[in-house]
């Protein structure tokens, strides 16, 4: 078998787990065996390769190995926050491309972890397919919701009208070449594995792409849609870790065993709290709570707009059982408030299954991380594994009780109809309109 | 364990191509007792050639009972395809006994049924639905209802994971996701492409099986150099001999179906007498036209114009994909097949294997006719739009309703109003 001489492939964190492994036999237990005995006690640090700069390295080497662990994870997660924070002030276009360098190092990450579970890093052509279906599928989400949110700057130009007239045809007709070029790609010796590489490749697209062209989509609804989800899920992450740090004790599911269900629960009240202050405070913000527009004099994005009713402050009654506690008869509260604690409840309650997922695909693999990005932490897609079904969720939700369609996007594909099928739409407008008192009697057939 | 299955999966990697187990022979007796005169090769063919008019019969006979029954075939074929792809899952990673995931890959082919019926197909019922109080609520929160369906199934695999089987079970829920990708959304396409007419339908899938057999004869006759590795048994003439005939045929079908309003109208649902029918003013595409010959086949035809419909056009671009690009999802069937060591997906059909067998090539033709209609032929679903219109907010419907008029207004199609 050729299995010894592409382990020395992998990369540094690989190689150790392998080899203590093969000491206890392949085994689910020994990854969760490695993890609890780094966390706890002074045993040897874990295996993985150090990429902790060196300034941290000399400031924390009089502290314990657990005490350094620790401040290191809190200081990249303060290093991340920092720069989170940073990017939501430097604007929606940024954002964006922030969203889309973080899809590329997911797709990047899986299809690695693809590549040394098989050993097939030198199949021909795979990687340069891999890398063109990534392009393909990102045209086609791309350009479908540049269509949508640029529609007058689109219509203006030429070439950008030709392509988003036929958009779905050129997409189609890339994909195929890729898929072509796969059929084409195929070698005798290695049909199987060629075949895996192309599941694992789509799979990873349905993931990664799909969820990051949905955040786009909610960026675009308004900055808070975007920020208040996120923030959820990485309050939950912290609280549930420190609430699991000084109360915890029942385990919650054995697939990821530092999980207790007091951080559980201490992380769902304390996310929806935040989310209730998180959002009070954002409300009050224009830049947050307008949708992003395209301001075609300026050629740049604007968030300006009349607040909808969501982002305005109304009276509510507190029930009756909150009345004695709380000591107040009524509340003003933004109505956004209560969509927050629908999104608080998602990112504490299911957002974590996100997590086990990851968890119990990283032991699949045997593989510690998803990758060696962030010193502490891991890869991108370590931190970004329980965002994967937020996004979907925030998307689903604000198309079913929010808003209903795009109104221009509506009136585009309005204008591609017959002339016979307008007027049919328009009469039939006009009649509802009519119906609800909405249009003025003035207007005549 | 899981060391063993990769070992043995090696092990037959290692092992020659020729070394495919042969298919079991599930050859009906009467059948068998009826040839068992001629000699091995000309009984296979035979019984090939027997099952081959079988099938079609029977897709004329669905033909003629209408659209309902051609969409509950289409449902049915898909879930056989579905199940036919995740056995041979099973099979690859002796995984049949895995807790809980036969019932999870059902549950999720259910789950992604529901949603694309939901989307498509209750916008061609839009009257049949407004009158019932309960499905109102289904279809306003059909996304989140699909959605939520969804998740409890993801959460379900996910607490079913069990420590040994890790890796099995991660592999068996991305087979059934790619096998959802692949059956599910091409058999929508095909039932969507059916809603807009049954022309659309018919002329792509009959292209198809007219290049498989042409390609067959003409490689049986004329074959000689091989056209792939993956098919040995497919030839360049064969190839091109097919492109030639397919073209023709999908010209002539066309000009037959073309005539009859049965094929060529967008399939409604009357809610009055609850059935589906198919009657219209016939489009442009399906109305005679003159079109002058190009000067080079005036010389061979001797003719200076033609009449044809419109639509004849658009089937030799159908044709000419079904012949060229239509193959590769049969060499990628092959490949697959190559993969996993199999002869066939499954034993359903005697002499030709499986349904999914049958049905390779088809997969990357509804969508190549989906994405064509909806660029070149029509715009979106005018029903669809009127839905989607009437669920606005009032401010938004009226600003909608103003710049609607005013470009009716441009056009001429709306005569400006003397008032307002």
């Amino acid at each position: 078998l050729p299995l010894p001489s592409s382990r020395s492939r992998f990369s540094g964190s690989l190689l150790n787990l392998q080899e203590s492994e093969s000491e206890n036999k392949l085994d689910g237990e020994t990854a969760s065996d490695s993890e609890s005995k780094s966390e706890f006690g002074g045993s040897p640090p874990v295996p993985t390769s150090d990429d902790t700069p060196e300034v941290l390295n000399r400031a924390l080497s009089n502290l314990s190995s657990r005490w350094k662990n620790w401040w290191v994870r809190g200081i990249l997660t303060l290093a991340m926050i920092t720069f989170f924070f940073i990017i939501i002030y430097l604007g929606p276009l940024v954002l964006m491309t922030i969203v889309m360098c973080v899809q590329i190092k997911c797709f990047h990450e899986i299809i690695t972890i693809g590549y040394n579970v098989y050993h097939s890093y030198d199949l021909p052509w795979f990687r340069t397919l891999s890398w063109y279906f990534l392009l393909c599928v990102n045209y086609f989400f791309y350009g479908e919701t540049v269509t949508d949110y640029f529609f007058t700057l689109v219509q203006r130009e030429e070439p950008l009208r030709i392509l988003s007239r036929y958009h779905r045809f050129i997409s189609f007709a890339l994909y195929l070449t890729g898929f072509c070029m796969f059929v084409l790609s195929l070698v005798k010796k290695h049909y199987r594995l060629q075949f895996y590489m192309f599941g694992w490749t789509h799979v990873t697209l349905l993931i990664v792409v799909t969820q990051s062209h949905l955040i786009i989509h909610n960026l675009f609804e308004g900055m808070i849609w975007f920020i208040v989800p996120i923030s959820c899920v990485i309050c939950n992450d912290i609280m549930a870790y420190m609430f699991g740090f000084f109360f915890g004790r029942t385990p919650l599911i054995k697939l990821s065993p530092k999980k207790t269900w007091e951080g559980f629960i201490g992380g769902f009240f304390a996310t929806v709290l935040f989310g209730l202050l998180l959002s009070y405070v954002m409300s009050g913000y224009r830049c947050f709570t307008c949708p992003v527009e395209f301001n075609n004099d300026t050629n740049s994005f604007t968030v300006d707009c009349e607040p909808s009713e969501l982002f305005q402050l109304q009276e509510y009654n507190i029930p009756l059982v909150l009345q004695s506690v709380v000591g107040w008869k009524t509340v003003r509260m933004y109505p956004f408030q209560i969509h927050s604690i629908a999104l608080s409840t998602f990112a504490s309650l299911i957002g974590p299954f996100g997590g086990f997922f990851a968890s119990g695909f990283k032991r699949a693999f045997k593989i510690k991380d998803f990758a060696n990005t962030i010193p502490g932490h891991g890869g991108i897609m370590d931190r970004f594994d329980c965002q994967y079904l937020m996004a979907t969720f925030v998307n689903v939700y604000i198309a079913s009780f929010i808003r209903g369609p795009n109104p221009s996007k509506l009136i585009q594909q309005f204008l591609t109809l017959r002339p016979e099928q307008q007027l049919h739409i328009f009469n039939t407008l006009r009649a509802h309109l009519a119906d609800r008192g909405v249009l003025g009697p003035s207007e005549d057939a | 364990q899981e060391l063993d299955l990769e070992e043995r999966l090696c092990e037959l990697d290692l092992r020659s191509d020729s070394d495919i187990p042969p298919s079991t022979d599930s050859t009906p007796e009467i059948l068998k007792r009826v040839l068992s005169g001629l000699s091995a090769r000309w009984k296979n063919w035979w019984i090939r050639g027997i099952l081959t008019l079988a099938m079609i019969s029977v897709f004329f006979l669905i033909i003629y009972l209408g659209s309902f029954m051609l969409m509950l075939l289409v449902l049915s074929i898909q879930v056989k395809c579905y199940h036919e792809i995740i056995t041979i899952g099973y099979r690859v990673y002796h995984s049949y006994d895995l807790p809980w995931f036969r019932s999870l890959s059902w549950y999720f082919l259910l789950c992604v049924n529901y949603f694309f019926y939901g989307e498509t197909v209750a916008d061609y019922f839009a009257a049949f639905v407004q009158r019932r109080e309960q499905l109102q609520f289904l279809i306003r929160y059909h996304r989140f209802i699909s959605f939520a369906l969804y998740l409890t199934g993801f959460c379900m695999f996910v607490l079913s994971l069990v420590k040994k089987h890790y890796r099995l079970q991660f592999y068996m829920f991305a087979w059934t996701h790619v096998t959802l990708l692949i059956t599910v959304t091409q058999s929508h396409l095909v039932i969507q492409n059916l809603f807009e007419g049954m022309i659309w339908f018919l002329v792509p899938i009959s292209s198809v099986i007219c290049n498989d057999i042409a390609a067959y004869i003409f490689g049986f006759f004329f074959g000689r150099t091989p056209l792939i590795k993956l098919s040995p048994k497919k030839t360049w003439e064969g190839f091109i001999g097919g492109f030639f005939s397919t073209v023709v045929f999908g010209f002539t079908f066309s000009y037959f179906l073309a005539q009859h309003q049965y094929f060529v109208c967008p399939v409604e649902y009357n809610s009055e007498t609850n059935r589906f029918v198919t009657e219209c003013e016939a489009s442009e595409l399906f109305q005679m036209k003159k079109y002058s010959v190009p000067p080079l086949l005036q010389a061979v035809l001797g003719w200076e114009t033609v009449m044809m419909y419109p639509f004849q056009m658009h089937s030799i671009a159908l044709s000419t994909f079904a012949s060229l690009i239509g193959p590769f999802g049969g060499f990628f069937a092959s490949g697959f097949k190559r993969a996993f060591k199999i002869k066939d997906f499954a034993d359903t059909i005697p002499g030709h294997g499986g349904i999914m067998d049958r049905f390779d090539c088809q997969y990357l033709m509804a969508t190549f006719v989906h994405v064509y209609i909806t660029s070149f032929i029509r715009g979106p679903n005018p029903s669809k739009l009127l839905k989607q219109l009437l669920i606005l907010q009032p401010e938004q419907q009226l600003s909608v309703y103003k710049s609607l008029k005013s470009h009716l207004v441009e056009k001429g199609i709306l005569q400006p109003s003397l008032r307002g």
